[in-house]
């Protein structure tokens, strides 16, 4: 293992490493220009745009002027350079406010002024209370006699809460004075990111202290970054400066996301692309001919007789660069724009603004929003995301009794308390171990009250359940602790902290009795890693009877045992603990095992019961997402029968007889597998019941599976709708999550603690829940809410408009840019295959930029069904699910649509500007202003809803055609002079134009009416459903047959599915297709079956093409 | 008591309250995506009453457009392979290329019906390509607008400048190319005069051609393309080039030769005389002579006309088909009955 050695207040090795000039910029000024280029040009379409751009400037080929695309293209890159360069420029501001904060560091003996950027690796740093730690440091001084001192890490980790940092033991007593002149090394490994380890061992130089190696845990540092509170002062050594802090190295940048939406709009450009070089191809070769045939014949071109050897290439780059606009150049510019204000619509969202926690919702990836409407598993954490997190004491069983059964509540149980006042030992032994087997910190409020600073709630509601029942934590200083009980003081020196840790599921502490000095191991943690622990010989039935009764009512269990330590036993303990802690390399595999020699032969005493309440509208949500489709997993560390318990109450599952619990257990791997097979199995023979399966798995079986039947589990997971596993580690949901997404799944993670931020971070869409245990998985995550419901609302509600209005978006920016580049293709045989471009450069960059993207844009603002509509009728985001609005197929329609728009516009436009009209510019304007009308009118009847906004963007931007192109119309230089007064002077030309929008929108409305009306969609029929006046009484009536069918609907769903669905286009809502789409039983869009024959069928998806 | 008594965290926690609640979202309506929208339904009122409307809105339409184009008189007279003498039909091209052989055609064209002045001269052209790539760009506008440009030849080439170098005024493929065909007309041996003037918009007259650009260089070199120009008489004067120049967009195209400012008779006999010199014959053109009237429409054309009539009568039949449709298979719209998960999955 690679370490490094910190000399303490040693300048002559301070240079080994960097000073702690902290730096997040991405450039500097000279590298800026190239080091952004090229980051923009790694994109594949900033490539294609950029060699069009460059072809164009050969005026031989070029069919326009090469501003129309460098114009664009330039006006693209430098807005996200400037953004690029603003944010750096920040970054650039906010690191040199941290360099230069002015630190009290000892230099010869002295403490001087410095800047942060000044201190290097060994110098020692002081801190005032409430500053902030420049730099990681290994504590060695402080105010507190104690040797203790309080940091805020909400920076670092987003825990807001207080937390106690202690002097490694040999500095503790060290005078300000020698702490000035201290020597020593810290032997340490070298820097890494993880913010819970630092494994290290601190040697003080004679004559400070004896020369005693002294191990260095987290507890021992300061980290960069945090604050120091409630202490008057500290000072450590700088171990690891500027970027090598930890906080410095776990600064990354995270792999962006890539939507589902995303990658579809890719492989469709890519489709264009291949499209585009076909018809490149196919043209060049035609062009070639008729210029070899024809062309030399036509003797006013003049061709020359022998060209140059390029010759033959001319045509067809010539017909790359006109045919270069069918990938819109304004689709990424559009698509980033309109995701930004999803993302805002998020955060302004007053519906999800939590008003309990005062949290407003937050989309930190700007980018995924289309992704939730197309989430297919929701995999949540249960305790703090499904419940509150707001642990509170109910019941307990001490020795055999029960407390708290009648009332509920163990603290009203009179017996309890008479059992506490009649000092009844057992009793007073579990309330001690309740007050100080913990981490919890109390501190004094001004008013003199005590408060509890506790990183675990379950912790915390202990403690707080102890002092109510007289039991008082009231302070924790280093070693020593003082309890009131009963208004007696009684003191304890804690000597060791057997932390508590995933593997282990327990923590003990060894602590002394002040006043008969007896030394006491208290231990708390699970049943199953207490109870095996019980001394030969004790009867722990009633504690697994405890235990199974409390789990049954939902209630987190915790058992508590202790046992009395020999002086002899505790030193020869205490020795292997210090040598484990201070070893560098498998620390916390070697504590594991140190601890475990200690903790045996326990006396269990009793069994507390903590109750988590569930959040307001957790089963609401959860069902009514599960009727949207969603399968949902648990992923929990809490025991099975709780998170079974849990599951029960929010609707995750259903009680016998409608739904089973299939679980897979084992101790070995056969027993694993025969039963992971047994299970599949019945998943199997029942998938066609309706009847609600969800299998159980533990983490232990759990990690057998993972590790050796992956591919049976697979398969169990495609086909179970719901699946809760208990005792899984933070690795282990991250796994989970990875085996969904390999399956093709678009998963959602959700949860609030740090164990989550792994499957946060792994998911597709992570969400994290601001709530008590920090904010470190919200802060981890893509979207940040305050409770479990708003997750319906950000389905349902945003992720579904926000997959409707990008594929909208998207489509439509390929039907522009198509249609344009037909009519091109079209003129191209009527001008002798030789490139001419129709249309001039300005017309050309302005449909492209202005025309036909700013109507469109308005699709963020438009709805097709109303919010309350979609959360009644949750089962509509299946169109969002399966990707029915953006997939080949309906692609296919745009494509169809813009080569008939293409058609229609060309063909009249040339029959109508014939012969003594046909003027190049004339007919080129009337060809533009044909496009505009039409695309003017296809946004119209796609958009389900107008606001004042698409009115004026819509026709406003049909005015400022008109307004712009009279203008140019009037400049004597410009080759459109007086053209447009011309074209507006002419009935034909107002005649040709209503004849083009009639033409080309007729067949789309009879079309869009027809399958509107006698082939709607789920969606069409909820359309009419709200808007219609008889609406207003079916939707009640819906609202009511929903409940009382909602059970079928369940088993409805339990959709069998194929991943080709996703291809299944919106109109072939045919039975056939829907059934291979979503399974036999499943959703059928569609009226019941008349039987049509196939071939009609295909007809008519052939036409529906034209106008989807 | 080391634990201090002041609480700077509790202070911190409602600072970040305090921070928490100023993050509360503004309430707007468009912040709530919560505009007033109007949503139009598809029903079939608002269908069917679209249709009936354009249908009875384009047939009036298209009748006026038919009737007006109906009303232009127009006689289109094809004359690149009667011009040419029988002895020559084989090789059209050597005929048109010599310089020797006598060029001049003679016919007449019978008036069909009363024409009205002006009666438009047109000059027709079929598979000649003015927007082929290498034609329509081989022109300089600013050479053509302003004698200080004189020099700028540039998207000139092969016609740009002489063998020494100076420049060709006006420059060009489009130029050279000039058509050169003359026609002459007569009734009863008394000529019929045509006026050339303000064959050309007048906007190119005024902007787009200089009044101080002579021509100069032209036709010149060892090809010669077509017409001639008058080297006295300055750019914006020479209507034919002007008119000329403003290219087709189309291969087929027809463009003003000059207007006869009498009425023409019906049954009257016009004699044509026309110079036919314009290479056609390479590229198997055709030429041809269009006399004609205009209307509000323009010229002939009949296409706008039929469309109407034909959009108008669909959309009307649409209309019809829609209600027939309605009226056979009537349907609740909205009916929540046709949502598939409302239905029993059994009977599927």
């Amino acid at each position: 293992m690679m370490k490094r050695f910190v000399y303490i207040n040693d300048d002559s090795s301070q240079n080994l490493y960097c000073d702690n000039r902290i730096s997040n910029r991405k450039y500097t000024i000279l590298n800026f220009l190239p080091k952004n280029l090229w980051e923009q040009f790694r994109r594949f379409m900033n490539q294609y745009f950029l060699l069009i751009a460059c072809l164009q400037l050969w005026s031989l080929i070029t069919p326009v002027n090469p501003a129309s695309t460098w114009g664009p293209l330039i006006i693209i890159f430098a807005v996200s350079a400037t953004k690029e360069a603003w944010d750096d420029y920040n970054r650039y501001l906010s690191d040199k406010q941290a360099n230069e904060k002015e630190v009290w560091v000892v230099k010869d003996g002295i403490r001087k002024h410095i800047k942060a950027q000044d201190i290097h690796v060994g110098n020692i740093v002081w801190l005032r209370e409430n500053d902030e730690v420049p730099c990681d440091l290994v504590l060695i001084g402080t105010s507190e006699p104690q040797g203790i001192c309080y940091v805020e890490t909400a920076a670092l980790d987003g825990e807001t809460d207080l937390k106690t940092r202690v002097l490694p033991s040999s500095c503790i007593g060290l005078t300000p004075e020698q702490l000035h002149k201290i020597k020593g090394v810290i032997e340490c490994p070298n820097p890494d990111k993880d913010i819970r380890r630092f494994d290290s061992n601190m040697r003080l130089f004679p004559p400070f202290i004896d020369n005693d190696l002294c191990p260095l845990t987290i507890d021992n540092t300061l980290l960069q970054s945090c604050y120091l509170r409630n202490t008057e002062w500290a000072c450590g050594v700088a171990v690891y400066t500027g970027n090598e802090t930890k906080l410095g190295m776990s600064r990354g940048v995270p792999e962006p996301k890539l939507t589902a939406v995303d990658a579809m709009i890719d492989k469709l450009t890519g489709a264009i692309f291949l499209f585009q070089i076909v018809v490149v191809i196919v043209l060049g070769f035609a062009g070639n001919i008729w210029k070899d045939t024809e062309a030399r014949k036509q003797w006013y071109a003049q061709y020359p007789e022998d060209g140059p050897w390029y010759e033959l290439l001319v045509i067809p780059l010539r017909f790359e660069l006109l045919c270069s606009i069918m990938i819109p150049i304004s689709l990424k510019v559009s698509l980033d724009l309109v995701k930004s204000i999803y993302a805002k619509f998020i955060d302004w969202d007053e519906e999800m603004y939590d008003h309990e926690t005062m949290t407003a919702p937050h989309a930190a990836n700007t980018a995924i929003s289309e992704d939730l409407g197309q989430v297919e598993y929701i995999l949540t954490d249960k305790t703090g995301t499904l419940t509150e997190n707001k642990m509170s004491f109910r019941r307990c069983c001490i020795n055999g009794t029960f407390y708290g059964n009648e009332s509920g509540d163990a603290l009203k149980d009179v017996e309890l308390l008479n059992a506490v006042i009649n000092n009844v030992p057992d009793v007073i032994r579990f309330l001690t171990i309740m007050t100080i087997c913990n981490t919890v910190v109390p501190v004094r409020s001004m008013s003199g009250n005590i408060l509890y600073k506790a990183q675990s709630q379950d912790e915390d509601a202990l403690v707080n359940a102890a002092a109510r029942l007289h039991m008082v934590l009231i302070s924790k200083n280093g070693n020593s602790l003082e309890i009131n009980f009963n208004g007696k003081l009684i003191h304890y020196e804690i000597l060791d902290t057997l932390e508590f840790t995933s593997e282990r599921k327990r923590m003990s502490v060894v602590v002394k009795d002040s006043e008969d000095g007896k030394i006491l191991l208290l231990s708390k943690g699970a049943d199953e890693a207490i109870l095996p622990l019980s001394y030969a010989g004790q009867q722990i039935r009633p504690f697994v009877d405890a235990v199974d009764q409390y789990a049954q009512l939902g209630l987190r269990t915790l058992c508590l045992g202790w046992r009395e330590l020999k002086d002899d036993e505790y030193k020869d303990w205490s020795q292997a603990f210090k040598e484990a802690r201070s070893t560098l390399v498998n620390r916390e595999w070697k504590l594991d095992e140190v601890c475990q020699r200690l903790e045996h032969d326990l006396e269990v005493i009793g069994v507390t019961a903590v109750e988590d309440q569930l959040q307001d509208g957790v089963p609401e949500t959860i069902e009514t997402l599960r009727k949207a489709g969603i399968n949902f997993w648990m992923l929990t560390g809490d025991k099975q029968k709780t998170a079974i318990q849990i599951a029960l109450l929010c609707n995750f599952i259903s009680s016998e007889p409608r739904g089973q619990l299939l679980f897979i257990n084992g101790k070995t791997e056969d027993e694993v597998l025969r039963s992971l097979e047994r299970v599949l199995l019945t998943m199997k023979i029942t998938s066609s019941e309706p009847k609600d399966l969800a299998f159980v798995v533990d983490g232990w079986a759990l990690e057998i599976i993972l590790k050796q039947y992956r591919s049976v589990f697979t398969e169990l997971a495609i086909l179970s709708r719901t699946a809760i596993c208990c005792r899984v580690t933070p690795s282990q949901k991250a796994q989970l999550v990875e085996l969904l997404k390999s399956c093709d799944y678009r998963t959602l993670a959700i949860g609030d603690g740090g164990n989550d931020v792994r499957m946060i971070q792994n998911a597709d869409i992570g969400v994290g829940i601001s709530g008590r245990e920090g904010l470190q998985a919200a802060r981890a995550a893509d979207y940040s809410i305050g409770k479990f419901r708003f997750l319906k609302r950000l389905i349902l509600v945003h992720g579904r408009y926000s997959y409707n209005r990008t594929a909208f978006l998207s489509q439509y920016s390929f039907y522009k840019s198509l249609l344009i580049c037909f009519i091109q293709i079209f003129f191209s045989f009527f001008s002798g295959v030789s490139g001419t471009s129709l249309f001039n450069s300005i017309s050309l960059m302005a449909y492209n930029v202005f025309y036909t993207s700013v109507p469109v844009l308005t699709v963020v603002l438009d709805k097709d069904l109303t919010e309350k509509t979609v959360m009644q009728n949750p089962q509509i985001l299946f169109y969002c699910q399966a990707g029915r609005l953006l997939n080949p197929s309906t692609f296919a329609g745009w494509f169809g649509r813009s080569l008939y728009h293409a058609l229609v516009v060309f063909l009249i436009t040339v029959h109508a500007y014939a012969d003594e009209k046909s003027e190049m510019e004339q007919l080129s304007m009337v060809a533009l202003s044909g496009c505009i009308w039409l695309q003017a009118f296809v946004v119209t009847i796609e958009m389900n809803s107008f606001t004042i906004f698409h009115h004026l963007a819509i026709w406003g931007n049909l005015l400022c055609f008109y307004g712009l192109n009279l203008m140019i119309s009037a400049i004597p230089s410009a080759g459109l002079y007086t053209i447009m007064f011309r074209l507006c002077r002419q009935p034909s030309y107002w005649i040709t134009l209503f004849l083009i929008t009639v033409v080309g929108m007729g067949p789309v409305l009879a079309l869009k009416y027809f399958r509107y009306t006698y082939r709607s969609s789920a969606i069409n029929i909820l359309q009419q459903a709200e808007r219609s006046r008889v609406a207003t009484f079916s939707i009640r009536d819906l609202d009511s047959q929903l409940k009382s069918i909602e059970k079928d609907v369940g088993s409805l769903a339990s959709r069998n599915k194929f991943k080709s669905s996703v291809y299944e286009p919106l109109i072939t809502d045919s039975p056939t297709a829907t059934r291979r789409a979503v399974g036999p039983s499943a959703f059928d869009f569609l009226q019941p079956a008349q039987s049509r024959d196939d071939q009609n069928a295909g007809l008519l998806e052939i036409v529906c093409m034209l106008t989807e | 008591m080391n634990v201090p008594t002041a609480d700077p965290a509790l202070e911190a926690d409602a600072a970040v309250e305090r921070k928490k609640k100023s993050k509360k979202p503004k309430y707007s309506r468009f912040t709530q995506q919560e505009l007033p929208a109007c949503k139009p339904l598809l029903t079939p009122t608002i269908v069917i009453s679209t249709f009936a409307l354009i249908g009875i809105l384009f047939i009036p339409i298209g009748l006026a457009s038919l009737s007006a184009s109906e009303n232009v008189v127009e006689i289109v007279y094809r004359y690149d392979t009667e011009c040419i003498p029988q002895q020559s039909q084989d090789d059209k091209v050597a005929f048109i290329q010599s310089s020797a052989t006598d060029k001049t055609c003679r016919t007449t064209l019978t008036v069909p019906k009363n024409m009205k002045a002006p009666v438009h001269i047109y000059y027709e052209l079929y598979n000649f390509y003015q927007n082929h790539r290498r034609y329509v760009k081989n022109r300089n506008d600013k050479q053509l607008r302003s004698k200080e440009y004189e020099l700028e030849t540039t998207n000139c080439a092969p016609e740009a400048t002489t063998v020494d170098g100076s420049p060709i005024v006006p420059c060009g493929l489009i130029a050279w190319s000039l058509f050169n065909d003359t026609y002459s007309f007569a009734i009863q041996n008394k000529a019929i005069e045509v006026n050339k003037k303000n064959i050309a918009w007048q906007s190119d007259k005024d902007e787009k051609f200089g009044s101080d650009v002579y021509p100069k260089n032209f036709q010149q070199g060892g090809l010669i393309g077509g017409a001639k120009l008058n080297e006295s008489i300055p750019l914006s004067e020479q209507e034919d080039l002007i008119v000329w120049m403003r290219t087709a967009a189309l291969p087929q195209f027809r463009k003003l030769y000059g207007r006869i400012e009498t009425d023409l008779v019906a049954n009257e006999q016009i004699s044509v005389t026309i110079q036919n010199n314009y290479n056609t014959y390479s590229f198997e053109g055709e030429k041809k002579l269009v006399l004609s009237t205009t209307s509000w429409i323009g010229g002939k054309n009949d296409f706008l006309g039929v469309a109407y009539l034909t959009v108008g009568s669909l959309c009307l039949f649409l209309a019809l088909a829609f209600i027939v449709l309605y009226l056979l298979k009537p349907r609740t719209l909205g009916d929540p009955s046709y949502l598939s998960w409302n239905r029993n999955p059994d009977r599927h």
